[in-house]
């Protein structure tokens, strides 16, 4: 009989895990350690090593390198069956042969526990699908599926459930939806949830904390928030929403904020968002951050002249502008449509402003167009 | 007020506009009922008073489906085709599915040459496969007979078992095992609980080919069964006199038996998946 | 493969070996087996002064050239009527297979019931059956004779016509399923798409069905004409001693004329032969998974 004693629980703790396919690191001495009863999203690109690293943490994947642990439990060897794991498949994997009954109670059975039933039925009514026990997994709609996918792994109360993609499948509406539902149902059970998703709108949703990845590594990990306001790298800063990544030298240092001229000319950083060690520095701001005008307009913050408009786009809640600067680069700029700036047109010059803390920067080796969407189209 | 009149295609565009369209409908109706021509003509005559030789209509009678065996022989070669189909298929889709999950489940090596060995005796026409074993059987003073002939068949069947299979294996999304292992069940029990009735289904459709393959087969037979009798056997060798009309009969049972199981599978099919 | 291995293998690797071994064993003891020791028997001799059945190994490579002479014709007369064989089945399967893949509505599964179902009846009893019906005796040769599409002496049985047209019935479901099947996977929107792009109902099946559908004509062929070559039942129902194929010579050197060499060569030819075309068959058609 397998033992999958849900008795170990504890943080989830990966050390230097590698993993290689032949030549191919699909993960690359990624070392993490997830809180219990956290809401944790694994974050990336197609390809970059995400569901990998899920799969090794469910034991369907070995490690070529490293050690995993749960609490003070090794489970770096054990299969699939003997982790106090369960996992909600990214196509549901719901056995079709199955009842839906069947189907939660599939994991209860094999531990031999007694009261099946009311298990199942309570788990149904926490997923809203109380009167589909003897239905079979055809004949539901993918919305539906999902939810009994969840259901059959979280019946067994597991230390850790991992979701690879759980969303993919479903249409927008639906989606937002059970985004909302997830992270209910994470706070009432008090399950640790690790979520794989290239989705960054869905993690910054929904977890508490975030792991993007890139190319098997971990690029920068933290909330939300952090992520998004202070990127420790130019692929996070294009990955999480946009930004504009300006290359610059920093000209001189006063206090708590540094200058940094970028083509001439100069823009403020506050010294603790600075995350470059050097003079090269590559400074960032988003664009919803910036504010357009005309060039005749008073501006307070930083500012950068002689851009022109070259692209208008409403977007109704806001209208985003490419502005093309002196130096041959586009920036991106995104304004509210509350009245309060008037739209401007193509052709028109204009001036960049915004707030001196909201500029961050970049250690000046990064590559300005990692991370930013090019032909994937999610 | 005075509307223009909606345009209409001339009669003889619509006709060919239908024919072109329909053409190849036309065609299939053709197709199925040149298939289906000797069907009706052994049914058909089934019912003829012919005594010895069925080869021109006398009248309509029962009496054929009424008594089957009536004709001398031929009950008793149906029920050798019988009796060596069920051992023949028993062995061979046992056989035949093992080496199918082996290939489909697992690496080892020697895949290739495996699959070699699998492929060749359907690429082999069955003149040789008949004569090479009864060459061997000879050699080792061994009889045509009963069990030289099961052993043939099991031979021929396999491949196909393993082809058919195969096939319902590689369908099968690995996922589901994966599932089935992520909630607590060890390798015996996901192959038992998830495995094995998924993959049924493709195990029971390669029993009934190779039943029907073994049931119908002429030619390997006729070089291993010596004195010993099958359905088509007899068919042959009666060709020449006069075949009885029971054993019409017999042909169209097979017919509507295995029509009947085909479209019964079909319909429990459908039903499963409502 | 490796996430199903690394799930699956482990200490039990010697499973796989466990499970393929009952079945290769039979398939080698009783093809491998019988198929070298048919090569050994090939280049025996008759033992002088000894009972018809008894021989002795000569290694004697001229049985190949005597057998060949002697049967040249009926090798000749096998891959010819196998091919016309094969061609009219093609011919009649294609547009069978393409109505049911896509003209058939919500009856495509009755349909391919349909194809498959004449089959149930024994292979012998429809070939007989044929004969019956062709013959002087059914309706098809009376009412040709009426309408004077043939003479009054023309039959149609024991014929090369009738085999060939046997051996074209018989093997039909062999071609159409394998064309349904590829036709099958052709997406609508790609046809739809050449139409769109100014192709003809005509260009598009030239230029477009065809093309995709040719795995299936791949495996059509195969599968009719590697049986259709070693076929020998058609040839003794509805042919005449000028005929025969291969196949009869081969059965006859076995139970009428006691001669195994000779038969064992004539097979082996057989099986080179076939081998030899298909495998030029498949190179210049580009299809690798066979099995």
């Amino acid at each position: 009989m397998a033992d999958a004693s849900t008795s170990s629980h504890g943080d989830l703790i990966l050390t230097r895990i590698t993993k290689t396919f032949g030549d191919f690191t699909a993960v690359d001495d990624l070392s993490l350690t997830i809180p219990e009863g956290s809401f944790f999203a694994l974050l990336g690109p197609s390809g970059c090593g995400k569901t990998t690293t899920l799969r090794m943490i469910a034991g369907l994947e070995e490690p070529t390198v490293g050690s995993i642990f749960i609490g003070n439990t090794d489970i770096t060897t054990k299969k699939p069956y003997q982790r106090p794991v369960n996992t909600v498949f990214q196509n549901y994997a719901l056995f079709p042969h199955l009842s839906i009954f069947e189907n939660v109670a599939f994991g209860l059975r094999r531990r031999g526990i007694k009261d099946v039933k009311e298990q199942v039925e309570k788990v149904l009514k926490l997923v809203e699908l109380p009167h589909f026990a003897d239905r079979k997994p055809t004949q539901l709609s993918g919305g539906q599926q999902q939810r009994i996918a969840l259901a059959r792994a979280i019946v067994n109360r597991p230390a850790l459930l991992l979701l690879d993609e759980p969303l993919g499948a479903l249409d927008l509406k639906l989606r937002r939806q059970m985004q909302i539902e997830l992270k209910w149902i994470q706070t009432e059970v008090g399950l640790t949830f690790v979520h794989v998703t290239h989705d960054q709108e869905e993690a910054m949703t929904m977890a508490d904390t975030i792991a993007v990845m890139n190319e098997g590594r971990i690029e920068q990990m933290g909330s939300p928030a952090e992520l998004y306001e202070s990127p420790a790298t130019a692929f996070v800063a294009n990955f999480l929403g946009q930004s504009n990544l300006i290359r610059g030298v920093v000209s001189s240092s006063d206090g708590d904020s540094q200058v940094v001229t970028v083509h001439g000319q100069k823009i403020s950083l506050l010294k603790e968002r600075n995350k470059s060690e050097s003079s090269s520095v590559v400074v960032g701001i988003r664009p919803e951050k910036i504010r357009i005008d005309l060039p005749d307009v008073e501006t307070k913050g930083n500012a950068l002249t002689g851009g022109i408009v070259s692209d208008v786009s409403f977007v109704g809640v806001s209208t985003q502008y490419v502005v093309e600067m002196p130096w041959k680069q586009d920036l991106m700029v995104f304004e509210q449509n509350d009245g309060g700036t008037p739209t401007l047109r193509p052709g028109d010059p204009v001036s960049l402003s915004w707030n001196v803390p909201f500029t961050f920067g970049l250690d000046g080796s990064q590559d300005v167009n990692a991370g930013a969407e090019t032909d994937e189209i999610d | 007020m005075n509307q223009a009149p909606i345009p209409t295609l001339p009669f003889g565009r619509k006709v060919s506009r239908w024919f072109g369209r329909n053409l190849i409908r036309i065609y299939a109706v053709f197709g199925f009922t040149y298939l289906f021509v000797p069907v009706i003509y052994t049914f058909a005559f089934s019912f003829n008073d012919a005594g010895k030789s069925n080869l021109t209509w006398r009248g309509f009678t029962f009496n054929n489906w009424k008594n089957p065996c009536g004709a001398p022989d031929v009950c008793s070669a149906l029920g050798n085709s019988i009796k060596i189909g069920l051992l023949a298929t028993f062995t061979a889709t046992i056989l035949g599915t093992l080496i199918a999950f082996a290939l489909g489940r697992h690496r080892f090596r020697g895949r290739s040459a495996t699959n070699l060995l699998i492929f060749l005796p359907m690429a082999t026409p069955e003149v040789v496969l008949g004569a090479s074993l009864l060459a061997m059987f000879l050699a080792f003073r061994i009889n045509p007979g009963f069990w030289p002939t099961v052993i043939a068949h099991v031979m021929f069947c396999i491949s196909f078992v393993v082809v058919t299979v195969k096939a319902r294996i590689a369908s099968l999304d690995p996922r589901l095992e994966q599932a089935a292992m992520d909630l607590y069940a060890n390798e015996r029990e996901t192959f038992r609980r998830v495995t094995l009735p998924l993959v049924m289904p493709g195990i029971a459709g390669a029993a009934l080919l190779a039943f029907s393959l073994s049931f119908d087969d002429f030619i390997i037979t006729n070089f291993n069964s010596g004195t010993l009798v099958t359905f088509p056997k007899f068919v042959y060798v009666s060709a020449a006199r006069g075949i009885p009309a029971q054993a019409n009969v017999i042909g169209s049972s097979m017919f509507f038996l295995a029509l009947f199981i085909v479209i019964a599978g079909q319909l429990v099919n459908r039903k499963k998946v409502r | 493969m490796a996430t199903r291995a690394s799930t699956f293998s482990g200490k039990k690797g010697r499973l796989p070996y466990l499970l393929l071994a009952p079945g290769l064993l039979w398939l080698f003891t009783f093809f491998v087996l019988p198929i070298i020791n048919l090569a050994g028997t090939s280049t025996q001799t008759p033992v002088i002064g000894g009972d018809t059945g008894q021989y002795v190994q000569t290694f004697r490579f001229a049985n190949y050239i005597d057998a060949f002479n002697a049967s040249r014709e009926q090798f000749a007369r096998s891959f010819i009527y196998a091919t016309l064989a094969t061609l009219l089945a093609l011919a009649i399967s294609y547009p069978l297979a393409y109505a049911i893949a896509f003209r058939s509505g919500k009856y495509k599964n009755l349909l391919l019931v349909l194809v498959i179902a004449p089959f149930f009846t024994s292979f012998l009893l429809r070939t007989v059956a044929w004969k019956q019906i062709l013959g002087e005796s059914g309706f098809v040769v009376p009412t040709l004779r009426a309408l004077h599409i043939i003479g009054p002496n023309t039959t149609l049985t024991a014929s090369a016509l009738a085999v060939v047209t046997g051996m074209t019935y018989n093997f039909l479901p062999f071609m159409t399923l394998p064309l349904y099947a590829s036709l099958e996977r052709i997406d609508p929107r790609t046809l739809e798409a050449s139409n769109d792009l100014y192709a003809n109902a005509f260009t598009t099946f030239r230029k477009v069905t065809f093309p995709l559908s040719m795995p299936g004509v791949v495996a059509g062929t195969l599968l009719t004409f590697i049986p259709a070559a070693g076929d020998y039942v058609n040839a003794a129902i509805l042919g005449n001693p000028n005929t025969t194929m291969l196949g009869n010579v081969i059965d006859s050197r076995f139970f009428r004329i006691v001669d195994y060499p000779t038969a064992a060569a004539l097979s082996f030819m057989l099986m080179a032969a076939i081998l030899i075309l298909v495998t030029l068959y498949i190179r210049k058609s580009g299809t690798d998974e066979l099995v």
